[in-house]
This record gives C-alpha cells, structure tokens and sequence, in this order.
C-alpha cells in the first residue's frame, strides 16, 4: 500500500511540488531568521569568542556584559597573580574611543589594549603584519572591515566606496598618532565599529586620562587547576567577578536577551513565520487529503484498514515533511553562504536544523492527524455517492 | 443454488439535520449464488443504500442481512473488513479508479489489499485485463482511456481476487447505450458463473434484459420482484 500512497501523492505533480513547495517555505522561514538571530546574538559574545588563551576573565563585581566596562585598579593584576592556581594573569583595557580620520571626520571604535610584553588577548587572525608588529612605537592593528569601511579614506567622488586603509597608514586616537602595521580579522562584534588593537600601556595613552583604566584580567589556570574552582577562589580573594570564558559569554548573552528588545522581535518574526508556514503546509497538505478523500473511500470500501490508511497519510507526510524541510534547509545554508562576506549577522548551529525539523515534524504530523481523522471519520459508502 | 444474500425487515433511517428520512423500511430479500440481481426504481428509493447494507460498507438499524450466511453487523470491525476484501468486489457509476495508478496498479488493489506481494498482484492484474480486452493498455493511466474503458477496468479491479458477490452502482450510467451494453455484456460473460452473485443497482432501463431478477424499489420498499425471461440484447 506504500506504493498506492506514493503513487498518489505524486500522481499530480502540480499539487505535489505545491505541498513541498509549502513545506520547504515553512522550513526556510524557520530556519533563516533564527540563524539570523543567533548570529545577531553570537556577536554579543563574539569579542570573549575570539580571546582564546585565558580559561578566566577577571572584571569589576558589577559587569553586567562584555561592553560593560566598569574599570579596576592596576594593583587588582597583582592581587589576581597571587592567587594559588594562577598560571599567568595579563591586564586588558577594553574602551570605545574616537579616532579622528584623514578627512578630519570623527568615528568611534573599540580600542583593545593587549599586555605589552606577552600581546595576549590579540586578534585571532592576522591578514597582514603580525601581532609582533605592535611592538613598534604608535602601532596599531586594525581589522579589516572597519579598515575598509569605517575607517577607510573618503573616496574622492561623491558617494564612492572609501579607500581602505593599509599597512603605513595612520589615524588619529584622541590626538595621538596611530599607525597602522596590521590588518586583522576578528568577528564582528555587536556594534560593528572597527577594532583598533595597540598594547595597554599605549592604549592608557590614548585613552582619556582616568584613575583607573584596566577593563579586565585575563587568568590561565595552571594545568590541571579546575577553572571553576579558580574563578571561585578568585572571587573570594578579590571581590571581583571572575568567570571562565563560557559563564563570561553567557552573561552577555542572558544581558542582551533580557535587556534589550532584540528576542521579542525576532521571537514575533520567527513565530509568525511558524505560523504562516504552518498554515500553507498544512492546508495544502490537508486539501490534498480532502481532495482524495474519495480515492481513500474506494480504498476502505474495498476493505483496507484505518490502521493501513493512517499509514499511507503518514508516509505522504513523511515523504514531503523531509523534502520540503531538505530545501528548506538547504535554501537557508546558500543564503548564509551567500551572505557571508555581508555585514549580515548569521549563524546556522546544528540545534537550530533541530529546531527546524521538530518544527516541520509538528506542521506534517498536525496536517496528517487532521487528514487521518477526516478518513477515520469517512464513511466508505461515498463511493456510491455520483 | 445457495443463498447469498438474505435480507430480512431491514431498516435504515437517515437524520438530515433533524429531519428522519426511511431509506430502506422493511426490507425482505434473497439473492441465490449465481444470480444477477438488479434493484430498480426512481432516484431516492433506496437502491444505493440497500447495496451499501448488504457490501458491508453501511449498518443497517433494524433488520438482519446475512452474506453467505454471515452477519456482518454482528462482525468485528477487522473481520468485516477482511470479509469485505476477500469476498466483495466494487463497481461503480464514477468509475472510481485511482487517477495517478495505470490500469494495472488499479486492477491489483484488491490483491494488495488481501496482502498478495505486488509483482504477483500486477501480473495477475495484467491476465485479468485481457480478460477485458485492456490487455495492451495495462500501462495506461485511468485520464487516457475512455469511459468504457475505465469501466472495463473497474470490472477487472472488482474480479481481480476472485469474490463471491459484486455490486455495481449505475455502472452504465456514465456511458453511451452502446458502451454501456458492451459492458454488461462483459460483465454477465466474464463475471457471472455459478458462485458468484452480482447485484446491479440501475435505473437504466436498457440493460435491463441483463438480469435474471429484477427488484423494483420504491419510497424504501420493494414494491415488486421479477424474473426476467426476455434473452439479453445482443451487443457489439
């Protein structure tokens, strides 16, 4: 009966590309915005992401997410170095500054001061230059899009793509001098202003004179120290909050989920998408059960089973749930893979093909169960009705 | 001659929203193995749902109706529909073959249906089409044959597993006087013999020289029973 079923599923190719056609809609739609969201929420975090040395990052008590830079004393490094389990603790100032462009137009980027001696906290790749590079006097790395966007040399027609800037350039960070010696890509951050790295005494140069200057701590766990229990200590011996990498990325997410408007909107986007693709897969799929409803009637006159009828439904909606959410997936993996050099926020974990599938599990099970009842219910004497 | 359909005071009411409506109100009626029975009369009088109670696929209200000394109302839900299956084949006024299955796969439900593996079903499908001179166009699909050629196929589905009886709704009706007596000649040579029972519900008056018996129905009753002793037309 399972070739009856698919026989009669794609006997009318019209209706049949229509359902899947409802079915990948659905999928793409369930999938694109969340992966959009997730990729707009990852970038929250995506600074800690890319600092990938330190087990633990050490900041003031009341740090609420990563932007959120409420700055220590120096003697705090100190203090942190001579916790037991402590491998190494490096200081990190972390500030948004405005950098005064050759054109004399002003833009804001976050300023990243690495430790002078070991540059630890650097970009997690270099395109030109090397991190090596920062030791030469008024160096500064910067990353390649605000080096070609933001930071770039106004073109000279009206309206035109900036210059980017390159190795040698320079820019001015609150009227010092900053010249260029590398390029880096970084991931994009929340704001998307440019990146500047320079070492940290450099970086308190720049920086608008304040008593206290240091962003963060970053601490490596001695081998075999279990991070947690250290960020433990750390708190107890310090006052300061002190989390590993992933509770620090954690914090700043749970901070954007619940402090700014960002989840309800995309929470409506992607549910309204669940429920338009839902309709239009769901009827569709419900209209081809009710317009072979007759064919079903023949079928349990001639004495097939509710059991084997439920079956073949299920089978139909199995085929078509599978194929529409295949493309569906698959249209939203070629719209990130188109998008990826796009200032596009994307990110397509495997939980969200989960999300993804349960969600179009949920439309063909809801679809057929309809349908099933329908066919249950039906009354195989309409076979005789003209 | 056994009995293969003993009807007794059989009664079946609808309720159309609220309003009760006797379709069949007191139905006595017996139809032996190897007989072609036709049940006539006007639209409405009960022809349709009497053949409904007595295939198994309508329960009646009141009254018994035995098939092959069977009970079917009494049945279990799973054995009425194995009984169905293997002893029951359909034909109807709209044909009713499955527009994206070609005329074999049609002809072979019935056999899946009893659990014949489905190479042997078409393959038997194939022999009984050519039984109904469709032989060459067991690959057609139900929209490229003709009216009388769908109906040839739907006799063949409802032979293919061999049953005792057969109803048939209008089975003319759709078609021209001569298609239609091709087929009911068709049907009374490769479908009658004497442990089969056909039942024919018409109100095409020109076949009826096909029967042996005709029940004329009216208003829920059977007014009057006929044996029919004019021989059938003859047909191209």
């Amino acid at each position: 009966m399972n070739h009856i079923a698919l026989k009669m599923l794609m006997g009318d190719t019209g209706k049949y590309i229509g359902i899947v056609m409802g079915l990948t809609f659905a999928s793409l739609i369930m999938t694109q915005q969340p992966a959009i969201f997730v990729g707009l929420m990852s970038r929250s975090y995506s600074f800690i992401s890319d600092v990938g040395l330190p087990d633990i990052w050490v900041m003031d008590a009341k740090v609420q997410f990563v932007d959120d830079i409420k700055p220590l004393q120096e003697t705090e490094l100190y203090r942190v170095r001579g916790i037991s389990g402590v491998a190494w603790a490096m200081p990190m100032y972390k500030g948004l500054l405005k950098a005064r462009l050759t054109d004399g137009t002003f833009q804001t980027c976050n300023v990243i001061g690495l430790d002078d001696a070991t540059l630890i906290g650097g970009p997690p790749q270099m395109l030109e230059g090397t991190l090596e590079d920062l030791r030469r006097s008024d160096s500064v790395i910067v990353d390649i899009d605000g080096a070609t966007d933001k930071l770039g040399k106004p073109s000279l027609l009206p309206g035109g793509k900036p210059t980017p800037l390159k190795l040698g350039d320079s820019l001015e960070l609150n009227d010092r001098r900053a010249i260029v010696v590398g390029i880096a890509k970084v991931t994009r951050t929340f704001q998307s202003q440019p990146v500047v790295y320079t070492t940290y005494s450099r970086a308190k140069n720049y920086a608008p004179r304040e008593r206290k200057l240091l962003s963060f701590v970053l601490v490596k766990a001695k081998p075999g120290q279990n991070p947690a229990e250290l960020t433990r200590r750390i708190r107890e011996a310090t006052g300061l909050a002190a989390y590993t990498q992933a509770e620090f990325m954690e914090l700043t997410y749970q901070y954007f989920m619940h402090n700014t408007g960002i989840p309800i909107n995309f929470g409506i986007s992607v549910l309204l998408g669940f429920i338009v693709g839902a309709a239009i897969a769901g009827q569709t799929f419900y209209n081809f059960t009710l317009e072979n409803l007759r064919q079903f009637g023949v079928l349990k006159a001639m004495g097939t089973s509710n059991w084997v009828l439920l079956r073949m439904i299920l089978l139909q909606a199995v085929l078509v749930g599978s194929i529409g959410y295949g493309l569906g997936v698959g249209l939203t993996a070629l719209f990130g893979h188109a998008m990826r050099h796009t200032i596009l926020a994307f990110k397509f974990p495997w939980q969200l093909l989960v999300f993804s599938g349960a969600g179009v599990s949920i439309i063909c099970v809801f679809a057929a169960l309809i349908s099933i009842i329908k066919v249950i219910r039906l009354e195989p004497a309409i076979v005789f009705k003209g | 001659m056994t009995l293969a359909v003993h009807c007794k005071q059989l009664t079946k009411v609808y309720d159309t929203g609220g309003q009760k409506v006797t379709a069949l109100n007191g139905i006595d009626l017996d139809i032996s193995t190897g007989e072609l029975m036709m049940l006539v009369g006007p639209s409405g009088c009960g022809k349709t749902t009497l053949i409904s109670v007595i295939a198994g696929i309508l329960d009646q209200d009141a009254g018994l109706c035995e098939l092959f000394g069977e009970n079917l109302l009494t049945m279990r839900s799973k054995d009425k529909l194995n009984f169905r299956a293997r002893n029951i084949g359909f034909v109807f006024q709209a044909f009713n073959l499955l527009p994206s299955l070609n005329a074999a796969e049609n002809v072979s439900i019935p056999l899946i249906i009893n659990g014949t593996k489905r190479s042997v079903a078409e393959r038997t499908a194939k022999t009984v089409l050519e039984q109904v001179g469709l032989g060459a166009r067991w690959q057609s699909l139900p929209s490229q044959l003709s009216g009388g050629q769908q109906q040839r196929v739907a006799i063949a589905r409802a032979l293919v597993h061999n049953p005792r009886l057969i109803v048939c709704d209008e089975p003319t009706s759709a078609l021209d006087h001569k298609t239609g007596n091709t087929v009911m000649a068709l049907l009374k040579d490769v479908a009658m013999h004497k442990d089969r029972t056909l039942v024919i519900v018409t109100h095409d008056a020109r076949i009826f020289n096909f029967a042996d018996r005709m029940a004329e129905m009216d208003d829920g009753h059977i007014i009057k029973i006929q044996a029919n002793t004019a021989p059938p037309p003859p047909h191209s």
